[in-house]
């Protein structure tokens, strides 16, 4: 089973490793120069406006673009077949069919061995190991409807649960906010957040806006222009840190807790 | 006075060909077609029919047996429509409908001069329409060791062919050739179309393909249970379609028997029907439960 990933854990706590990314789509250079790390454990947010290139970068770490430049380290090794399943990864925004013939926990057994050829047997094991992986994301009780039906942020804890169940070392989600209300917005943080602290799971999270995330992310990676900025919320997202990125004047406001980043006067 | 399952009825030669290939037919269109389904590649098993048809056609010209003709006619057009992408680039619809009409038109080229050699008028319609009846003995084999080579395909294939429906980003970050997967599926539903138009005709083929697959996913919510609901529900269609078929020779007009592929076809009808009269599922209330404590596994 996939689980056995995570029994070798090395000492080194850079799990994940960009160096000079770049990335050029039908002859625009998307992104250029990405270089940051991820630890063990770490909860990092992607922000960046829509059209950043969030998702480009995401899947460059997944292997499903290949970047122009640079290279991706996964534990200190080039990023390769037998090490893919160390991510779990939450696609953005699905559009499921009513109709479709899965259940939430089909869904999440998926995650074990959909991508291999072959039939599921049912047992007990496979069973358990579905339950306790659906409760850990709070999934429990719509286990058997069908995922089709589910509102957007149950949806969004089945993929969760699908993405953790081979117990990977990195789960990297895709604007898996968008489209939600407040308050599964926040479960759905909370649920992360939760992974990150007590399983050792490092989260790497794309989302436009940050303020959801302020509250448990460790780092951020801001995305704009092309570029990316890492560090802490605080040292990121400063006037003069994003104004630099974006290549125009940006005001960064703080209002009862909250960061808005506003366009400022294109003239100055 | 007379019986619908008439004593004789399990006696006849043809009628137990009949049950066994209409058996084989329909497991494979069922467990095939719920893919199909979900794949929303119906209309990619419609244009596998149709160029099917020509290759039926075609093979009644030249004298071999017509499943030759429906099996290398979809295999190549599921190569050729892999290749040029046709399912995936919306765009290409206009050049699809064009081209499926040239089959259908090279079919009746071929059906018309077939007719004119060898004088047996019956042909057109057994092509088109179906011919489970006279199912020659000889190929009876071929007929089941495809659609067995079909289901296990579709078997072996169900998670991935799952998890790419779900999202194909998914199933390529954990290392599935979508593609490719894509291309093995579609041989697999070139040959269930096969099978299904020496059964039912080859433009009745999408009709078994796509019914018991649309109402077993109406009923279940298991990929098991919608694969195994969907061939039952073919097999019942199928089955009773036959013995009705052979009971209509008492019906008017007396004497000749009706078609087995309209009594299938409106049966298929008759049961996606029924799945809307089921009421549909209420979801029991449902909250998360935060913090509750998960038993390891």
């Amino acid at each position: 089973m996939a689980q056995g990933v995570t029994q070798h854990v090395s000492e080194q706590t850079d799990l994940l490793e960009l160096d000079g990314i770049g990335v050029r789509l039908g002859g625009r250079q998307v992104l250029s120069d990405v270089t940051f790390t991820i630890r063990k454990g770490e909860f990092t947010g992607l922000i960046g406006p829509n059209g950043a290139g969030k998702t480009t970068l995401l899947r460059v770490i997944l292997g499903l673009q290949e970047p122009s430049s640079g290279r991706v380290l996964l534990q200190g090794e080039p990023r390769q077949k037998n090490n893919k399943h160390s991510i779990g990864y939450v696609p953005q925004k699905l559009v499921i069919d009513p109709d479709m013939p899965l259940r939430a926990r089909d869904v999440v057994s998926l995650g074990i061995d959909g991508h291999r050829l072959g039939f599921t047997f049912p047992s007990r094991q496979r069973r358990d190991l579905v339950a306790k992986t659906l409760c850990e994301v709070g999934a429990e009780s719509y286990a058997d409807a069908r995922v089709g039906e589910l509102s957007g942020g149950e949806q969004q804890r089945v993929l969760i649960a699908h993405a953790l169940i081979s117990r990977p070392r990195l789960l990297l989600l895709d604007e898996p906010l968008a489209n939600l209300d407040l308050k599964s917005e926040r479960e759905i943080v909370a649920v992360l957040g939760k992974l990150a602290r007590e399983h050792e799971i490092s989260v790497l999270l794309s989302a436009h806006d940050m303020n959801p995330l302020l509250g448990v992310m460790d780092r951020i990676v801001y995305v704009a222009g092309g570029r990316v900025a890492t560090g802490s919320a605080d040292e990121v997202v400063t006037s003069e840190g994003l104004t630099k990125l974006y290549g125009h004047h940006v005001d960064v406001v703080r209002v009862h807790n909250r960061v808005l980043v506003v366009a400022g006067e294109s003239g100055e | 006075m007379h019986y619908l399952f008439e004593p004789g009825l399990l006696a006849s030669g043809p009628v137990r060909t009949a049950l066994l290939i209409g058996a084989v037919v329909a497991i494979t269109s069922g467990v095939i077609g719920v893919f199909t389904v979900i794949r929303a590649q119906s209309f990619a098993g419609h244009s596998l029919a149709d160029i099917a048809t020509t290759g039926g056609a075609g093979a009644f010209l030249v004298g071999l047996n017509q499943f030759w003709g429906f099996l290398a006619a979809g295999v190549a057009a599921a190569g050729l429509m892999e290749a040029f992408g046709v399912q995936r680039r919306r765009g290409r619809d206009v050049a699809t409908g064009v081209v499926l009409g040239a089959a259908l038109g090279a079919a009746a080229l071929f059906l018309y001069l077939g007719t004119l050699r060898t004088a047996t008028t019956g042909a057109s319609f057994t092509i088109l329409f179906g011919s489970i009846f006279v199912i020659s003995p000889d190929t009876v084999p071929a007929l089941v060791a495809s659609g067995a080579v079909a289901v296990v395909t579709a078997i072996l294939l169900a998670r991935v062919l799952l998890l790419t429906s779900l999202s194909p980003d998914l199933a390529g970050a954990r290392g599935v050739n979508v593609r490719l997967i894509g291309a093995i599926y579609l041989i697999a539903l070139a040959v269930s179309v096969s099978l299904a138009a020496v059964a039912i005709g080859a433009v009745l083929s999408t009709a078994l393909l796509i019914g018991p697959a649309a109402t077993a996913l109406r009923v279940t919510k298991s990929p098991i249970r919608a694969m195994v609901a969907s061939a039952v529900t073919g097999l019942v269609a199928t089955w009773l379609g036959i013995v009705l078929a052979y009971d209509s020779y008492y019906w008017p007009p007396y004497g000749h028997g009706w078609p087995v592929s309209f009594f299938v076809v409106a049966l298929v009808l008759i049961g996606y029907l029924l799945s809307y009269a089921r009421r549909p599922r209420r979801l029991a209330p449902r909250s998360p439960h935060e913090g509750a404590e998960c038993s390891p596994a």
